[in-house]
């Protein structure tokens, strides 16, 4: 026998005995009111300040789309975006070597990591710039030939400055996921006969992925930021444009507020498309995936308007 | 009839703690073979060797006549590639306590992975074959399913179909009801009572006494890494000769 709960059914079949739910007053939180009341307070506060500053406001939303901000906010996408793929893909690469057991490719990855992780990136980015003082001449035989200086570009220079230093950091967080999963899982994809590349494509690094995404996100919002460096290789991105333009205009502190409005909002994105990504890799985890916002507001809203008409029964 | 599995005089060390100490027997094709004891005996571990999960560290050991893990050439062997290993292991279907289905993939997803990934199957075929498979194990309705949306006794009965896809000659079985609940112990046992009849060649580690009694037809009662009385289970189970198997048996019939 199954007992029909169910709520929304008219009141004229008689219910089974569906037991009556508990109405009782429920315990008052004073301590939220205030502290709420003190934070509103500190942030009008706060606003206010600003907003009687020395500060000529009205130059932000002047040059908000600007041709060379946004010029800037696409260099400084592209520019995450694809150190952030040299990162990935590097890191992932330099987990599975220094978890290999061959040791020439694990004493490989940790020298990488030991050396990469421990020197300052704009250092870094310095060094790549200025390494035709060694190499004189990049030549790949045949196919490509030509001066060092010429070959490095602020865009490849930013790249791999960025990019290899990244990969440093992810080779951690990928190691970490990938020692996450359980090793029954390889146990029992090797015992189907499949390989271990196959193993680790197929099996391991799908189930790490749920491990790596959180600090991954954390590292992409990072990467955003640490962009702002290479304006020290001439690579012109959101801040270097920004402060060219407060330097024209004399509005240089105005510009560095805008800056930061665009970089708030490009890190929001960001971790929208990262609570997607989490929810992707989550399948199977738990029984159920977590709502997506959307979902969660609409049963928000829902509840509210249940409530009311539960009160007047 | 001819040995698919054959022991001689295997050894297993894990460190300085030697669990096997001289395995010596041998499998039949066709034939349910039983292995029973306390935990830490390495039952298990042997049932591991058998597809070099883990590496023996003497003896030999055969599966369809071919050594495990090594070839040999005069006198000398050699150890084989982890391709060459994997190529065999195809054909030896395992199932684990615990289950061990890929959480990311669906039930027939699972089911098909090997086939698909390792054999290189066309889908189509191996899904008809999956959803057969399915059928067969008797989850035919949890094919969309995650394994978290299964019981244990659903997620061991896909494992069993996930190994039976790839077609093996031969079955391990370790210790496959051991994680369940008691209620849903015979399901798992009904669909490998189902493969011995037909005539699947399956070595099961198990506690399961009813089970090796009715389906079995050869039992090893193994103690301290060596095999301590094996015969027709009837006859270990009714009638046991020494007094190591007797107080075992004493304690869990």
């Amino acid at each position: 026998m199954t007992v029909d709960v169910n709520k929304t059914e008219p009141a004229d079949t008689p219910p089974p005995a569906a037991p009556e739910s508990i109405k009782a007053i429920p315990v008052r939180h004073y301590g939220r009111y205030v502290s709420a009341v003190i934070a509103i307070g500190l942030l009008v506060a706060i606003v206010y300040a600003f907003s009687q500053g020395k500060i000529n406001w009205g130059a932000v939303p002047d040059y908000f789309f600007d041709d060379r901000i946004l010029h800037g906010v696409g260099q400084t996408l592209l520019l995450t975006v694809l150190s952030m793929a040299i990162g990935i893909v590097g890191g992932i690469l330099l987990a599975v070597m220094r978890l290999s057991k061959n040791p020439v490719t694990s004493s490989i990855a940790w020298f990488y990591i030991w050396f990469f992780r421990g020197t300052p990136v704009l250092v870094q980015l310095m060094v790549w710039f200025n390494l035709g003082l060694v190499f004189e001449y990049i030549n790949l035989g045949p196919i490509y030939k030509d001066y060092w200086s010429s070959f490095m570009t602020p865009l490849l220079t930013a790249l791999l400055g960025l990019g290899l230093n990244e990969a440093a950091y992810m080779a951690e967080i990928c190691r970490a996921g990938l020692l996450a999963v359980d090793e029954g899982q390889t146990e029992a994809s090797h015992a189907l006969g499949m390989s271990h590349s196959k193993t680790l494509r197929r099996i391991v690094i799908p189930q790490a992925m749920r491990v790596i995404v959180p600090p991954t996100g954390n590292e992409v919002i990072n990467m955003l930021k640490t962009t702002s460096l290479v304006s020290a290789v001439q690579f012109y991105e959101l801040l270097r444009e920004a402060q060219d333009i407060g330097q024209t205009s004399g509005a240089a502190v105005e510009m560095l507020f805008l800056a930061a409005a665009w970089y708030l909002i490009l890190t929001t994105v960001f971790s929208i498309g990262q609570y997607y990504l989490e929810r992707y890799y989550a399948r199977g985890a738990s029984r159920a995936l977590p709502p997506t916002p959307f979902q969660r507001l609409k049963a928000n809203l829902a509840l509210f308007r249940r409530t009311p008409k539960a009160v007047t029964r | 009839m001819t040995a698919m599995v054959k022991s001689e005089g295997v050894h297993k060390s894990f460190g300085a703690t030697e669990v096997l100490k001289g395995i010596d027997l041998e499998v039949a094709e066709g034939e349910v073979f039983c292995l029973i004891g306390p935990s830490g005996s390495g039952k298990s571990t042997f049932l591991r060797c058998i597809n070099h999960l883990e590496k023996i560290n003497a003896g030999r050991l055969y599966v369809d006549g071919e050594l495990v893990g090594y070839r040999q050439k005069g006198d000398k062997l050699y150890e084989l590639k982890d391709s060459e290993v994997a190529l065999k292991r195809r054909d030896i279907g395992m199932v684990f306590q615990r289950f061990n289905l890929f959480p990311h993939m669906t039930a027939i997803e699972n089911v098909m992975e090997a086939p698909i990934q390792v054999r290189g199957e066309s889908k189509a075929v191996v899904r008809e074959r999956a959803e057969r498979l399915l059928d067969r194990v008797g989850l035919a309705d949890k094919a969309r399913n995650y394994p978290s949306q299964l019981s244990g006794g659903q997620q061991q009965r896909v494992a069993i179909a996930r190994a039976l896809a790839m077609e093996p000659k031969l079955m391990l079985f370790d210790e496959p009801t051991s994680a369940l609940d008691p209620e849903l112990v015979g399901d798992v046992l009904d669909v490998m009572r189902g493969l011995a009849e037909d005539g699947m060649t399956m070595i099961v580690v198990t506690h399961e006494m009813g089970f090796a009694r009715e389906v079995g037809d050869s039992l090893v009662f193994m103690d301290g890494g060596v095999v301590v009385e094996s015969g027709h289970p009837r006859d270990v189970l009714t009638n046991p000769q020494h007094d190591r198997t007797k107080s075992f048996l004493s304690k869990v019939l």
